[in-house]
């Protein structure tokens, strides 16, 4: 039966990474399903949460949590607003009148590789991409959702494809939101941690379900030219 | 900004870049992760094991004031001196009195993290008492006039040319690099001392509340000599260390063991319940046991922070951080270092000074991951955050995310922000990673996609469904 998927296409996907969005409408719609776009804020509001600062992250959590009430279900374009969502919202209206909106919202919000293999039932998309890739299992994605299989469940399916496990796959790429401004050289040496491992691999692309951990990677690989790229999950799988 | 964060910016700088230092470490920790998930395998189940030690913990910690009344009851019954200390001050202060009243000229200590939370060594130094570490790598680590690097490893940053160097340096003595040779240097040395030394202090793994005793764990058997051979047995130990019954550390010396080396069990596992006994042939003649508060109990007043005294100090949340791996041990600045550490020093040493360690994560979580009592590190990280942000909230950061709240809430400032926004970018882009890019925290050393031609918004909007 045809779902009304709400999409929620956080900040830095809007912004910089429109085509993760794009390809999320295009895969959703190519099952049968009917897509809108949440007409709420374009953040999910974890910036300010992670910082401490609990009052403006609710300025927009508010508002995100009472723009999708009515959503049947909603997908998150990315494991950590996903994350935020479904895990830190309870939390963060604990004791507020927004709390029962919060915790409805927390059962229906979905991440967008878990939504697909673990609510949908679906791991083959028909798509094709004849590379070899690694996977770098974004933090949130893997620890709080739990994320490990549906992303490599569906990556066995995409025809053409080889993925190759690099060592480091669970280890954080270092972004960590602002921790990445905060923290420069942490968060520079973690990366290159990060792309070491990648490369050991001899794989073309870094997959990811993450845009923002792929903006860490590719960013510092295309300063230190080293010869990675990086692409979402959602764009493989919209590749035919 | 504190001092103390100053500092921690400018030694991770230093130590972040160094690759030699990543090299030694990431070799130590790919060696431990392989020999700790074999120690995992040998339990039957492991997260059970996990879930038992949690609530064993929580149980302890919980009733706190049941336990350690008990504790003190049951040693004190077999002629055991206890102290109360409420801070570190305290704490040296009554140590110190132990040693003028003994006389003592020189005491041998073995690895202990609590006396180190108190500055033991210089208050012993300075009471004219000369104090040796017969832990080897404390011994490596006091040579060097270092704090110990690690909770579990002192001297893992150092390598055995180093260690060699620093025994020529010191001890006039270092035939080799070989690891062998070298020990039987530092054994020479300690042998010596052991047999001079007035006072033994030891810290504790444990202590148990129903029988009295106190657990000690090693590898090197130092422990034992330090607490066998001097007159005087001293224990430092935090009232956070209690367990319930004798019972519980047949799950707890395996996992501590496992976590911390990859070991079965440590080499030596020792329980002291008291002085020598009559009709007992060795054994210390005084055994004094000193429980620290030291902030503790303000942890325990926090429902949610309590978690935090649960903490083993198996070290295990250290090796897997990736902020740790990279920045290491001596960056943190303070005796406990890694997420724990970044976790319980704001609320030990004052958050004012220490609630960068906290904002120096990026909330990765292996730390809880591998905890074996699952103390969920990156929630208490956020709760400093938020505490920190409640008591001294930074300006510039709260008017930044309320301007954010209002652009990302509506649609139209949205759009006009985007707009804004790539002609930002492209102007940035002309100073990109120089001293003028207001972005260069992170243009200095990665690229930055721009902003893209269409965003999705506006893809979405031109569709018109």
């Amino acid at each position: 039966m045809p779902l009304n998927i709400t999409l929620f296409v956080p900040c830095f996907v809007d912004l910089m990474y429109p085509q993760v969005g794009v390809s999320m409408v295009r895969i959703f719609e190519k099952l049968g399903h009917k897509v809108g776009c949440a007409r709420g804020p374009a953040c999910c509001g974890q910036p300010a949460f992670n910082a401490g600062y609990w009052d403006e992250s609710r300025k927009i959590a508010t508002k995100v949590v009472a723009s999708l009430r009515d959503a049947e279900v909603v997908v998150v374009g990315s494991g950590s607003c996903g994350t935020m969502m479904k895990v830190h919202y309870p939390e963060l209206f604990a004791g507020t009148t927004d709390e029962a909106l919060a915790r409805e919202l927390a059962v229906r919000c979905h991440e967008f590789s878990g939504f697909l293999v673990n609510q949908l039932g679906v791991t083959d998309l028909g798509a094709v991409f004849p590379h070899k890739v690694t996977f770098h299992d974004g933090c949130h994605g893997l620890r709080a959702l739990n994320d490990k299989r549906p992303p490599r469940e569906l990556l066995a399916r995409v025809r053409g494809l080889e993925l190759i496990e690099m060592d480091a796959a669970e280890t954080c790429c270092g972004f960590g939101g602002t921790f990445s401004a905060a923290f420069p050289p942490i968060s520079t040496a973690m990366a290159e941690e990060k792309c070491a491992s990648a490369l050991e691999t001899g794989a073309d692309y870094v997959v990811s379900c993450d845009s923002s951990c792929l903006m860490q990677i590719q960013g510092l690989a295309d300063r230190q030219k080293r010869p990675i790229r990086t692409v979402h999950l959602a764009e493989v799988l919209a590749r035919s | 900004m504190s001092a103390p964060s100053t500092r921690f910016d400018a030694d991770a700088r230093r130590v972040a870049a160094d690759l030699r230092h990543r090299g030694i470490i990431q070799t130590a920790m790919a060696k431990y992760e392989v020999v700790r998930d074999q120690g995992k395998s040998w339990f039957q189940d492991w997260e059970g094991a996990r879930d038992l030690a949690a609530r064993t913990k929580l149980e302890a910690v919980g009733r706190l004031d049941t336990y350690l009344e008990q504790l003190v009851r049951n040693l004190e019954a077999r002629g055991t001196r206890v102290h109360w200390a409420g801070d570190a001050r305290q704490a040296s202060e009554i140590i110190v009195g132990i040693l003028r009243e003994k006389n003592a000229k020189v005491v041998v200590k073995s690895k202990s993290m609590t006396t180190e939370e108190v500055h033991l060594n210089d208050a012993i130094e300075q009471a004219g008492c000369e104090v040796v570490e017969s832990d080897l790598g404390e011994f490596i680590v006091q040579l060097r006039h270092e704090a110990p690097y690690h909770l579990v490893f002192p001297a893992m940053h150092l390598t055995r040319g180093e260690i060699r160097q620093t025994f020529e340096e010191k001890l006039r003595d270092a035939p080799s690099d070989d690891p062998e040779e070298l020990t039987m240097v530092a054994r020479r040395v300690l042998r010596r001392k052991y047999l001079q030394a007035d006072v033994g202090i030891t810290g504790a793994n444990f202590a148990v509340a129903d029988t009295g005793m106190i657990s000690v764990t090693e590898n090197e058997g130092n422990a034992r000599l330090t607490a066998a051979l001097p007159r005087t047995m001293i224990t430092l130990v935090g009232i956070e260390k209690v367990l319930p019954h004798l019972d519980d550390l047949t799950l707890f010396l395996p996992m501590l063991a496992v976590m911390g080396t990859g070991q079965q069990l440590s080499c030596y596992n020792t329980m002291y319940g008291g002085p020598r006994q009559p009709g007992e042939a060795d054994g210390p003649e005084e055994y004094h046991v000193v429980l620290l508060d030291n902030r503790r109990s303000a942890l325990l007043a926090d429902a949610e922070l309590r978690e935090a005294l649960c903490c083993i100090r198996c070290g295990a949340c250290l090796n897997v951080c990736p902020v740790f791996r990279n920045v290491g041990g001596h960056t943190y600045g303070t005796v406990y270092g890694g997420p724990i550490g970044a976790v319980i020093t704001p609320h030990l040493r004052g958050l004012r000074d220490w609630q960068h360690l906290s904002y120096a994560s990026s909330l990765c979580g292996a730390c809880t991951e591998t905890c074996p009592v699952k103390i969920d590190l990156p929630r208490h990280l956020l709760a400093n955050r938020r505490t920190a942000s409640r008591r001294e909230p930074r300006w510039s950061h709260k008017i930044a995310f309320v301007l954010f709240a209002v652009a990302a809430n509506s649609p139209a400032l949205w759009t006009i922000a985007t707009r804004l926004g790539r002609i930002g970018m492209r102007l940035r882009g002309l100073v990109n990673g120089t001293v003028l890019d207001p972005l260069r925290p992170w243009t200095r050393t990665r690229d930055l996609p721009p902003i893209a031609g269409q965003s999705f918004r506006e893809w979405w909007k031109e569709r018109g469904t």
